[in-house]
């Protein structure tokens, strides 16, 4: 259901703490970041670092990082990788859904606001609940089904230009920026799939060696769990890896058309 | 029904089968609006004037009324499946249902009356 205005308990409070730039600092930068712990009680509120940009790593990670390590241990977010491979650090940096790692101090403009991908619920302050998310993944059943008896002592031949057809698919990392940016996610992430899932689902829709299409479409042919997408492109926007989610549904609902005749 | 799950919430009630069709139809009708809509507009600005009696006259030849009952239909079919993809988008539930009653009953007698209006013109006394 579409939500215009947070419930009490999720209003951000005035009452956020500020932490200086340490004396002698040459390029001070603040960072005004989310903050929520579900064990105090409290509303959410917005602390604000100071960092010396001259004494900090390029990338909004590298500050996030030094935040923990050097001025408050008790900030909480997700990393791993650090170099835009394992999705963990997704986050929402100056409005936009992207990964911290990737995501240069230097392109952004003043300070710098951080969040938690939008209208997901929050574990603690940067860390959303995922749970929906990869059960929705499951659902897709992302992985090579085929009826036809799996060949033995070989792999599965493909050609090169069927390989080619799952490129800007299988790249996907599953940081559900794109899905978390879609307003249709939003108000009907109970039955929508969302940018993320939809061209996780394409991808195997497009794979050569998969014999499950039909059943795959059937599942997918849903006025919720398919067709909530009106086009809104804010997926293919913020996706960090550069794919375009929008493009695959659309290839999905091409599928549909031409099975229907 | 399997709501004791995450899996089992996603998977719910399962895939209405449907969609394809609906979807597939608002493209349909999309592309008679714009052809019709541009003959529309292009029929009025050929006409000598744009007062009632030169419009009725207009409307009572064939070429001109079958595409405007033709108009009619179109838009108030793809005004229908438009406002209901925004309703099944915002509203839950019984409110919905309610939308979805109101819309329909709204589409129905809104081109009935258009096309009683466009028919009694063409094929009332002159």
């Amino acid at each position: 259901m579409a939500e215009f205005s947070l419930p009490a308990n999720s209003k951000i409070s005035s009452a956020g703490k500020r932490f200086p730039a340490p004396a002698g600092a040459k390029n001070v930068r603040s960072f005004k970041i989310y903050r929520w712990n579900p064990d105090d009680g409290a509303n959410p509120r917005y602390d604000t670092y100071e960092l010396d940009l001259a004494d900090t790593g390029p990338m909004v990670l590298d500050a996030l990082i030094k935040i923990k390590s050097e001025v408050d241990s008790t900030l909480t977010f997700r990393r791993s990788c650090r170099e835009g491979i394992c999705g963990s650090c997704s986050m929402n940096i100056d409005g936009l859904n992207t990964l911290a790692c990737t995501q240069a101090i230097a392109d952004i403009k003043g300070e710098v606001r951080i969040t938690p991908l939008p209208h997901m619920e929050v574990v603690k302050d940067l860390v959303p609940d995922f749970k929906h998310f990869y059960a929705q993944y499951a659902s897709i059943k992302p992985w090579l089904q085929t009826v036809t008896p799996a060949p033995s002592g070989e792999e599965r031949i493909q050609s090169e230009a069927d390989r080619a057809k799952i490129d800007g698919l299988y790249e996907c990392i599953l940081c559900a920026c794109c899905s978390t940016s879609c307003p249709s996610y939003w108000w009907n992430s109970d039955k929508f799939l969302g940018p993320a899932i939809l061209l996780q689902a394409y991808r195997w829709l497009a794979d050569s060696r998969d014999e499950m299409t039909g059943e795959r479409l059937d599942a997918l042919e849903d006025p919720f769990r398919l067709y909530r997408c009106h086009t809104i492109m804010n997926c293919s926007n913020v996706c960090p890896k550069g794919l375009n989610p929008a493009k695959a549904i659309a290839e999905i609902k091409l599928m549909m058309v031409e099975r229907a005749g | 029904m399997g709501a004791g799950t995450d899996l089992g919430r996603v998977r719910g009630l399962g895939s209405a089968k449907s969609g394809v069709h609906h979807w597939w139809l608002q493209r349909v009708t999309a592309v008679s609006n714009l052809v019709l809509v541009l003959w529309f507009i292009f029929s009025l600005v050929r006409l000598p004037s744009l007062d009632y009696s030169s419009v009725t006259l207009w409307l009572r030849q064939p070429v001109a009324a079958v595409p405007m009952l033709l108009l009619i239909c179109t838009v108030f079919w793809h005004l229908r499946l438009g406002v209901q993809v925004l309703l099944e988008d915002y509203l839950h539930g019984s409110a919905r249902v309610v939308g979805m009653l109101a819309l329909n009953f709204y589409t129905v007698a809104g081109a009935a009356a258009a096309v009683f209006a466009v028919l009694k013109i063409a094929l009332g006394a002159a």
